[in-house]
C-alpha cells in the first residue's frame, strides 16, 4: 500500500477537486445562466472521462489499493490527507460521476439561481468522491458532513411545497447520526494512542487497536448510528421519503443514486472491518432489520398516491435489501449487494428522472390524476416501463442481477432469511405494476403537453437505459472488479 | 500589598512586561484629545488611528513570544498564554472597529469617544491575561468593565441601550463585589494576592482544601472569585445578564463582548484556576463539570426559541462558553490549548456573523429578527454565503474552524475520561444545529419580501468580514501552526 502502488500523477486528487473547481467558476460566471451550465456538464463529464480512464487503464482485477495517495495534513494530530481506491471505490465512484452528467442534464432548464445550484451540485460531487475515497478517518468525517450541506439547500432552496420541513428533517437527522461517528473516531483515535504510543487516524492502523468487546461493541454502534441513518434501515428511514419527494429532480437523484450509497460503504469499509467481532454479533438484528424494511417500505410504497413517495420508498425495500445481503456475510451475496446498490443507482435514478419529465408535462405526481400516458407519449412510456420493469428485478434487467447474487448467497448461509425475502420481490412487483397501471395504462388523462421526449431527454434516458440492460445482462465486468477487494474484507484484511 | 512589598515592586519595575497595554492606553489617551479638537460627526480618522495602534501593539506584544517578560514583584508575566490572549482581543477590537463606523454614522451616534473607549477595554483585556496578582488581575478586570458599561450604554437616545448599559453596570458591579470579597477572604488564609502565592500555601498546608475538615474561608474565597469571572464569561447560572445586554447594547459592541472581553475573563479564569487554586483542582473540575453542562444546555435549549438574531447569538454565545468551560474540566494540556484555540476561532466566527448582521440591520436595527432576513441570501449574496459560513462554523461542521475548535476541546475531555461531558457536548451541538439552521432557512429558503437595497456594503465592513472568513477557513482547514501556537501557550 504505499512506494510502489502510488504513482506519480495524483489522479485521485484530481478526481476529488476539480468540481469543487468547477463550483469556483460557476460562481465566478453567476451572471450568465448558459455559461454555468456548460460549465457544469463540462466538468461532471470531465470527472467521468477521468474516471472511466482509470476504470480502463487500471489493473482493476486484483485487489488492494489500485491507487493511492497519502500526504501529511495536520502533524499535531496525526490526520492525513490519505486516499485510497479499489475495486468498490471504483464502481461507486463510476456510478457518481454518470448520475452527476445525468442530474446536470436533467436541470438543464433550471430558471431559478441557475449559477448557485449548479455550484451545489459540484459541491456534492466533491463530498461524495471524497467519502468513496478518503480513507483517513477524520478526512472521511469532513467528506461525510460535506455532503450534507448542498443536499440541505438543493431540498431546501429547489424543493417542491413542503420543501423546508423536509430539508431541516434530512439535515438534523443525518447529522444527529454522524455525530455518534465523530466522538467514536476521536475515542478510538485515543484508545489507539495510548496503546501504541502513535496518535493516528488512518483506517489501516486503527484496525489493529485492541478493544475489549464492550468497547468494540459500542464504537461499532456509534459508526453504525451514521450509517444506518444514511441508508436508510428501518427504522430510522423516516427521513427519506420526505427529502426524496420534496427534492427537485436532480436532488432525488443524487439522494437515492449516490447519498444513500454513502451509508453501505461506510458500513463495509469502515465499520465492519474496524470492529468485526461486534458486526458479527449484530448480523442477525441487521438482517431482521433489512427484513421488516424490505416489507414494510413495499407495503407503504403499495398505498402512496404520489408517484415520487411510491419511488422513494422503493428506496428503502430496495436497500434493506442489500443490508440483508451484507448480513448473510459471505463472496456471493457481497457481489450481489454491491451489484444492487450499482443497479439501484441507476434504476432509482432513471425513474426520478423519468417523474421530473412526467411531470414536467402534466403538472401533477398525483396517481389518481394520471393515466394514459402511453397514448400521447409512447416513447416516454416505453422508457418508463423498462425502468419500472428493472426496478421490480424483470430478469436480463439490472436490479434482476444484484437481487438474484443476494438471494442465491443468502440460501447458501441462511436459508430462513433467503425464503422470507424471496417475498419482496413479490411485493415489488405488486408496486410497481400498480405505478405501471395507474400512469401508462388506465383512463386516459389530458396532460396538457403532448410533446413526447425531446434531443435533451432521448440523451439522456439512452445511457440510462443502455446501462440498465447491460448490467442486467453482462455483469460480469463489474464482478469482475468487485470480486478481490470483496474477498479482503471478508477476510478481514485490508487491501 | 503591604509597604515591603510595594517597595518591592518599584524596584522590580520592567516596562517590557506591560508594554502592549501602555502603548495602548497610550493611544487611547491621545486619541481622546484628537477626538475633542475635531469636527463634531467626522470620526473615520479615530477608527483608522485605532487600527493603527491596534496593530502596533499587536507587534510589540509578539514581540514577547518565547521571551516571557516578567515584572512589578511578579504581579505581572508577559508569556506566551498572555501574548495569546493579547492577539485575540486585539483582533476582536480590531474586526470591531472595522465593522463600527459606518454603522454610527447609520444610527445618528458618530462620536469619538467610541473608538478610545474599545482601546482602554482591551488594554483592559490585554492585562487580565497577563496579571499573575488578583490585584492586577482587578484592575485590568475594572478597566475591562467601566469602558464597556459606556460603551454598552452608548446610544445614549436609545431606551434599549440605557437598559443595557445600565443592567451591565449593575449586575457587573454586584459581580465584581463578590470577586474582590472572595480576594479579601483569600488574602486572609494565605496573606497573599500573587496566585504563585496562593498556590505554594496551599501547597504547605494541603490540609485547608480537604473537603471533610476544609478552611471555610480558603473554599468561599476561592468560590466567590470564581463566581466573578463566571459572570463575566456568562456562565450558567450567572448568565441572566447576557441577553438583555447584548441585544440592547450597539451591534458591534455586543460583538466586541462576546469576543474579546470573553477571551480575556477565560485568561483570568484559566490562570487563576489553573495556577492558584490548582490544589482545589480535583473539586473544581466537578464543580465545573456540572457548570460545563448547564451552560451549554441553558444556551442552546433558550436559544431554540429566539426570534431576535442578536438574543439568539447571546443565548449561542452562552453554550460556547460551556463547550470552552470542557477544555478546563479536562484539565490536561490538550484542554487548555484547546480553550486558546477556540477563543480564537470563536472571536473569527461570531465577530463575523456579527459583521454581517451589523450590515443588514436597517435604521434602528429593526431588522435584525428572524423575520428580517427573508430572502437575503439571494439579495446579497456575499453577506448571504458569508453568514452561512459562520453559522456553519458555529455549529461545528467541517471544514470549518468551528469543527477543529470543538474537535480539539472534545478530544481532551475524552482524553481525560470524561466521556459523558463530550458526549453531553455533542448532542447539545446536536441541539444547536436547529436554530442556526433557520436562520439559513429564513435566508435562503423563503421568497423574499425586501429589496435589501437598503443594504450597502461599505469597504472596512467587508474587510472585517474577509479576514473572518478567511480565519474561519483557514483554521478549519489548516489548523496545524495555530495549534502548534496554542500549544506553546498553554499551561
Amino acid at each position: 500500500m504505499t512506494a510502489e502502488t502510488s504513482i506519480t500523477f495524483p489522479w485521485l486528487s484530481l478526481l476529488l477537486w476539480l468540481p469543487l473547481l468547477g463550483t469556483l467558476l460557476c460562481l465566478l460566471w453567476r451572471k450568465s445562466a448558459a455559461a454555468c451550465r456548460y460549465l457544469a456538464l463540462g466538468t461532471t463529464l470531465l470527472v467521468l472521462l477521468v474516471s472511466v480512464g482509470l476504470a480502463v487503464s487500471l489493473e482493476t482485477g486484483a485487489g488492494g489499493w489500485l491507487l493511492f495517495e497519502d500526504y501529511r495534513w495536520i502533524d499535531a494530530y496525526g490526520i492525513r490527507y490519505t486516499l485510497g481506491m479499489d475495486g468498490i471505490s471504483l464502481l461507486l465512484i463510476l456510478l457518481t460521476a454518470f448520475l452527476q452528467v445525468i442530474a446536470v442534464l436533467i436541470s438543464w432548464d433550471m430558471r431559478k439561481h441557475p449559477a448557485l445550484f449548479f455550484a451545489l451540485v459540484l459541491v456534492l460531487e466533491t463530498g461524495i468522491i471524497g467519502v468513496f475515497l478518503a480513507l483517513d478517518l477524520v478526512l472521511f468525517y469532513l467528506f461525510w458532513e460535506l455532503m450534507l450541506i448542498p443536499m440541505f439547500f438543493l431540498i431546501g432552496v429547489w424543493g417542491h411545497e413542503r420543501r423546508v420541513y423536509a430539508a431541516v428533517k434530512f439535515f438534523l437527522f443525518t447529522l444527529s447520526g454522524s455525530l455518534l461517528l465523530l466522538l467514536a473516531i476521536i475515542s478510538l483515535y485515543l484508545l489507539h494512542g495510548e496503546q501504541t504510543g502513535v496518535y493516528t487516524f488512518a483506517l489501516a492502523a486503527l484496525k489493529q487497536t485492541e478493544l475489549n468487546f464492550t468497547q468494540e461493541m459500542i464504537f461499532y454502534l456509534c459508526f453504525m448510528a451514521a450509517f444506518v441513518v444514511k441508508v436508510p434501515l428501518f427504522p430510522f428511514h423516516t427521513w427519506l421519503p420526505d427529502a426524496h419527494t420534496e427534492a427537485p429532480a436532480a436532488g432525488s437523484v443524487d439522494l437515492a443514486g449516490l447519498l444513500l450509497k454513502t451509508g453501505v460503504y461506510g458500513m463495509i469499509r469502515f465499520a465492519f472491518p474496524l470492529f468485526p467481532l461486534a458486526a458479527e454479533k449484530s448480523l442477525p438484528v441487521l438482517a431482521a432489520l433489512a427484513l421488516i424494511g424490505l416489507f414494510y417500505a413495499a407495503w407503504i410504497a403499495y398505498l402512496q398516491f404520489d408517484i415520487k413517495r411510491i419511488v422513494a420508498y422503493s428506496s428503502v425495500s430496495h436497500l434493506g435489501f442489500v443490508i440483508l445481503g451484507l448480513a448473510a456475510w459471505n463472496q456471493t451475496a457481497w457481489e450481489g449487494s454491491v451489484l444492487l446498490m450499482i443497479s439501484h443507482g441507476v434504476t432509482t435514478g432513471a425513474l426520478f428522472v423519468m417523474i421530473a419529465m412526467i411531470r414536467q408535462r402534466t403538472a401533477t405526481r398525483e396517481v389518481d390524476k394520471l393515466g394514459g400516458l402511453w397514448q400521447s407519449q409512447p416513447n416516454l412510456s416505453a422508457f418508463f416501463l423498462l425502468f419500472c420493469f428493472a426496478s421490480l428485478g424483470l430478469p436480463g434487467l439490472a436490479n434482476f442481477a444484484g437481487e438474484i447474487l443476494i438471494l442465491i448467497g443468502v440460501f447458501s448461509s441462511q436459508p430462513l432469511w433467503g425464503a422470507i425475502a424471496v417475498g419482496g420481490i413479490l411485493f415489488a412487483a405488486a408496486y410497481m405494476l400498480r405505478l405501471l397501471q395507474e400512469v401508462i395504462w388506465g383512463p386516459c388523462c389530458e396532460p396538457f403537453d403532448k410533446s413526447d421526449l425531446c434531443r435533451r431527454e432521448w440523451l439522456i434516458l439512452i445511457p440510462l437505459a443502455l446501462l440498465v440492460i447491460w448490467l442486467g445482462c453482462y455483469p460480469q465486468p463489474a464482478l469482475d472488479v468487485m470480486r478481490a477487494p470483496i474477498q479482503l474484507l471478508l477476510q478481514g484484511g485490508m487491501p | 500589598m503591604d509597604a515591603n512589598l510595594v517597595q518591592e515592586a518599584i524596584q522590580n519595575v520592567n516596562l517590557q512586561a506591560i508594554m502592549p497595554s501602555l502603548v495602548l492606553c497610550g493611544f487611547g489617551m491621545v486619541l481622546l484629545l484628537v477626538s475633542v479638537f475635531s469636527e463634531r460627526g467626522k470620526t473615520t480618522h479615530i477608527a483608522w488611528l485605532s487600527i493603527i495602534a491596534l496593530i502596533i501593539t499587536g507587534f510589540i506584544s509578539l514581540n514577547a513570544w518565547n521571551n516571557p517578560q516578567a515584572g512589578f514583584a511578579d504581579s505581572v508575566l508577559l508569556d506566551n498564554f498572555a501574548t495569546f490572549f493579547s492577539i485575540i482581543c486585539i483582533l476582536a477590537a480590531g474586526l470591531t472597529i472595522l465593522m463600527s463606523d459606518a454603522y454610527l454614522k447609520r444610527e445618528g451616534y458618530p462620536i469619538g469617544e467610541y473608538y478610545p473607549l474599545i482601546l482602554f477595554t482591551t488594554a483592559g483585556a490585554m492585562w487580565m491575561a497577563s496579571g499573575t496578582d488578583l490585584m492586577t488581575i482587578f484592575l485590568g478586570l475594572e478597566v475591562l468593565s467601566v469602558s464597556l458599561y459606556v460603551l454598552a450604554g452608548f446610544f445614549r437616545g436609545q431606551t434599549k441601550s440605557n437598559e443595557a448599559g445600565l443592567k451591565y453596570f449593575f449586575l457587573g458591579a454586584f459581580s465584581t463585589g463578590f470577586l474582590l470579597y472572595g480576594v479579601a477572604l483569600l488574602y486572609g488564609v494565605t496573606g497573599t494576592t500573587k496566585l504563585a502565592g496562593i498556590a505554594a500555601y496551599v501547597r504547605s498546608n494541603p490540609d485547608i482544601v480537604n473537603l471533610n475538615d476544609p478552611n471555610m474561608m480558603f473554599i468561599a474565597g476561592g468560590l466567590l472569585l470564581l463566581t466573578g469571572f463566571l459572570f463575566k464569561i456568562a456562565a450558567a447560572p450567572f448568565h441572566m445578564w447576557t441577553p438583555d445586554v447584548y441585544q440592547g447594547a450597539p451591534t458591534p459592541i455586543t460583538a466586541f463582548m462576546s469576543a474579546g472581553p470573553k477571551a480575556a475573563a477565560f485568561a483570568a479564569l484559566m490562570r487563576i484556576t489553573i495556577v492558584g487554586l490548582e490544589g482545589m483542582h480535583a473539586d473544581l473540575t466537578a464543580l465545573l463539570w456540572v457548570l460545563a453542562v448547564l451552560t451549554m444546555t441553558v444556551g442552546n435549549f433558550i436559544a431554540l426559541s429566539q426570534k431576535d438574531l442578536k438574543r439568539m447569538l447571546a443565548y449561542s454565545s452562552i453554550s460556547h462558553a460551556g463547550y470552552a468551560l470542557v477544555g478546563l474540566v479536562a484539565w490536561n494540556e490538550v484542554g487548555f490549548s484547546g480553550i486558546l484555540f477556540y477563543m480564537l476561532v470563536y472571536t473569527f466566527m461570531n465577530m463575523g456573523a456579527f459583521a454581517v448582521l451589523v450590515l443588514v440591520g436597517k435604521q434602528g436595527e429593526e431588522n435584525l429578527t428572524l423575520e428580517g432576513l427573508t430572502g437575503m441570501g439571494f439579495k446579497k449574496p456575499f453577506l448571504g454565503i458569508a453568514l452561512c459560513i459562520f453559522l456553519f462554523s458555529l455549529m461545528g461542521l467541517p471544514p470549518t474552524a468551528g469543527f477543529t475548535g470543538k474537535f480539539y476541546i472534545f478530544a481532551a475531555a475524552i482524553k481525560s475520561g470524561y466521556v459523558w461531558l463530550a458526549v453531553l457536548g455533542v448532542l447539545n451541538s446536536a441541539v444547536s444545529l436547529y436554530y442556526y439552521l433557520r436562520v439559513m432557512v429564513f435566508m435562503y429558503f423563503k421568497d423574499p419580501q425586501e429589496d435589501f437595497s437598503w443594504v450597502s456594503i461599505n469597504a472596512p465592513a467587508a474587510i472585517s468580514i474577509i479576514i473572518s472568513l478567511a480565519g474561519v477557513l483557514l483554521l478549519g482547514i489548516l489548523p496545524g501552526p495555530v495549534m502548534e501556537m496554542a500549544k506553546l501557550a498553554g499551561f
